[in-house]
């Protein structure tokens, strides 16, 4: 039995989410103009936006998706923490100062200081929107998973809670409020990592002497649950899945390690076999589904090494077009971060230049700590016996609650008030959009400060309600791999205007226009098409998907930079 | 903005981008050099992806402590900016 509520926990969270709330509301009440509302009237200390910046960052994604990644397939789940720190190089050294000295409150406003067009206003908010919305995705399968173990409750009931408190606090609140949960979350979740890392480190590794069996997980057409030949529950004559993980073979045949230290942790493990679950699902003439869970003892080499999880095999292939997945990604990654609208909003909450710099080296030291230990605790997770079958976006709360139910509470609060975090920050900056960006280009009229409050808070609204919906359908997708796509789209649609406009004089106000436009459509509808979407999204046969491969930065990246180059040197004489 | 400043942050960035481009085309293209284990039993995998989040840390301490004062921009064309 995996998941069964708990007081202690449901308390702990409930006090979590309240002191988050209240502090929210409590910061909300100062920012009433539109200055203090979406950049916190630029006076955030640099240091607590550095660290707000690992708040905003470490989403869902990495601390639910990166380790639950590296729980199920090992290495590989460890390129995404490398790809999202890398993307944070880009946006220190390229990115940070000029949105700082060109922008006042949202990416339009930088990418807009040039040319004033209500053209590039309008597609830079739109841009901001659709990334955003595809960002929030994820966080809300997060939220829905977390509230599966703690409160015992329905994937999409945790969707539904998490949607509405975030709309609450953005309605309430602002980018002050937001700025100093995301700060308070940043510093927890880090502090709380390293916590946990300490502790897997000093259990160490055991062998489990009994060998696992394979189990089953029918799907009725009705619905209702099959496990292993028995209807799914707790109660006599029902039977749940059985939690995971376990090392078969230490090093030199003994069953105990005792506590490790951080590099003797990688080189026990490279020498030990450690038990990991392959899945075959298949579809029934009566219209239920069995997905066959099979235990596969793999030796630690090959966990340590990249190219384990199915995602990423290409890279093993001989074939160079197997590999493009792969490098599409790594590109995505990259070049996503510094192209994230509600990461470069944060560049507007600090007084100046040199404050934008310093936050963002905190910025980085933070997160860069933070993915270090993915790693631990991935492995940590592979290997506690905690684990869920099913759900590999389980694996750090389940890793916590393998130590104790206390820091499970502690761990699970954390999490969740990091997807409220994040999608807090999401949310607001798609409000900015529609607000500052999109009906101030639409009405002739320029709009008051407390005007574009009302319209952003009625923007929070109906965006949440967005969120909530997509949450509920994408809810089988590892949360990190929704993020390479998030990351994909702003790399496509934001980051070659951004660049261009900052390194080369002949850009246009119609090459930006059109590059924005260009390469937000390719990479979206690049990913709708693609074999992932087909048979986790629609449910279709991922063999008739029309594109290649599933990411699709390493073409729609180019492409974003080849229209702004050709239709800036078309349109120059006008310009 | 201060020119230095964005010329040394092009150089960081250029610095970062052979490292990391390496890092991945290793990964893309040989992956089993990937499996060797050249320093105290710890696969290059591992080492070369904790390398690269501390390198990324390294240079933007350099960064931080090279870059020079933000103005050359006069205090009054920022005011019009905003």
């Amino acid at each position: 039995m995996i998941y069964h509520p708990s007081t202690l926990a449901v308390a702990i969270f409930l006090m979590f989410v309240g002191v988050v709330l209240g502090l929210s509301f409590y910061l909300g009440r100062k920012a009433k103009s539109s200055e203090g509302y979406f950049a916190a009237h630029g006076q955030i200390p640099w240091f607590v936006n550095g660290v707000a910046f690992a708040g905003d960052y470490l989403s869902a994604a990495s601390f639910l998706g990166i380790c639950g990644m590296i729980a199920f397939y090992g290495y590989d789940g460890f390129l995404y923490s490398i790809g999202f720190l890398g993307g944070w190089v880009v946006a220190l050294f390229v990115v940070a100062e000029p949105m700082k000295r060109l922008g006042k409150f949202t990416f339009a406003d930088a990418l807009n200081s040039k040319f004033n067009s209500k053209g590039i206003q309008f597609v830079a908010g739109v841009s901001t929107l659709v990334v955003s919305v595809f960002y929030l995705i994820p966080q809300m399968v997060g939220a829905g998973v977390l509230v599966q173990p703690l409160l015992g409750l329905p994937h999409w009931a945790g969707v539904l809670i998490v949607g509405a408190v975030v709309i609450f606090i953005v309605v309430t609140a602002g980018m002050v409020s937001t700025t100093w949960v995301q700060f308070l979350k940043g510093s927890l979740l880090v502090a709380f990592s390293a916590v946990l890392t300490v502790m897997i480190l000093q259990r160490g590794f055991e062998v489990q002497s009994e060998p696992p069996q394979p189990q089953t997980l029918t799907e009725l057409a009705d619905g209702s649950e099959i496990v292993n030949g028995l209807p799914k529950g707790e109660g006599e004559g029902e039977a749940t899945l059985a939690s995971v993980g376990t090392i078969s073979k230490l090093p030199d045949g003994k069953a105990k390690t005792g506590p490790l230290g951080p590099l003797e942790f990688f080189s026990t493990l490279q020498e030990s076999e450690v038990v990991l679950w392959s899945k075959e699902t298949a579809t029934d003439t009566d219209g239920s589904t069995t997905t066959t869970y099979t235990p596969k003892p793999t030796p630690g080499s090959q966990i340590l090494r990249p190219g384990e999880n199915p995602k990423f095999k290409g890279i093993r292939s001989d074939k160079y077009s197997d590999k493009l997945n792969f490098l599409s990604l790594m590109l995505a990654l990259f070049c996503g971060t510094a192209s994230l609208p509600h990461i470069l909003i944060r560049y507007y909450t600090v007084k100046d230049g040199a404050a934008a710099r310093k936050s963002t080296i905190v910025g980085i030291g933070c997160i860069g700590f933070f993915y270090v230990l993915t790693l631990y605790l991935g492995l940590g997770a592979m290997t506690s016996g905690a684990m869920d079958v099913s759900s590999s976006n389980m694996a750090a709360p389940l890793l916590a609650r393998s130590m104790s139910e206390l820091l499970f509470a502690i761990i699970s609060a954390i999490a969740f008030t990091t997807v409220l975090g994040t999608v807090s920050g999401l949310i607001l900056a798609s409000a900015g959009a529609v607000a500052h960006d999109l009906y101030g280009c639409l009405s002739s009229r320029e709009l008051t400060g407390t005007e574009q409050v009302r319209i952003a808070k009625i923007a929070s609204v109906a965006v949440g309600i967005v969120a909530i919906i997509l949450g509920m359908k994408f809810q089988k997708l590892n949360v990190g791999y929704l993020v390479g796509w998030a990351f994909s789209v702003a790399a496509s649609a934001n980051l070659p205007s951004l660049v261009m406009l900052l390194f080369w004089k002949g850009t246009t106000k119609q090459g930006i226009i059109a590059a924005v436009t260009v390469g937000m459509t390719s990479s979206l509808a690049w990913i709708l098409l693609s074999a992932d979407t087909y048979s986790a999204v629609y449910g279709w046969d991922g063999k008739d998907a029309l594109t290649p491969f599933s990411q699709p930065g390493i073409v729609t990246i180019p492409l974003g930079f080849l229209t702004l180059v050709v239709v800036s040197l078309l349109t120059k004489k006008r310009a | 903005m201060n020119r230095s400043n964005t010329r040394l942050g092009l150089i960081l960035f250029a610095v970062y981008l052979v490292l990391y481009g390496g890092f991945v085309l290793l990964n893309a293209f040989s992956p089993e050099t990937m499996e060797s284990t050249p320093i105290a039993g710890i696969n290059l995998a591992i080492l070369s992806g904790f390398g690269l989040i501390i390198g990324a840390f390294v240079l933007a301490l350099i960064y931080g402590v090279m870059c020079g004062p933000d103005d050359e921009v006069p205090s009054q064309e920022r005011e019009e900016q905003q």
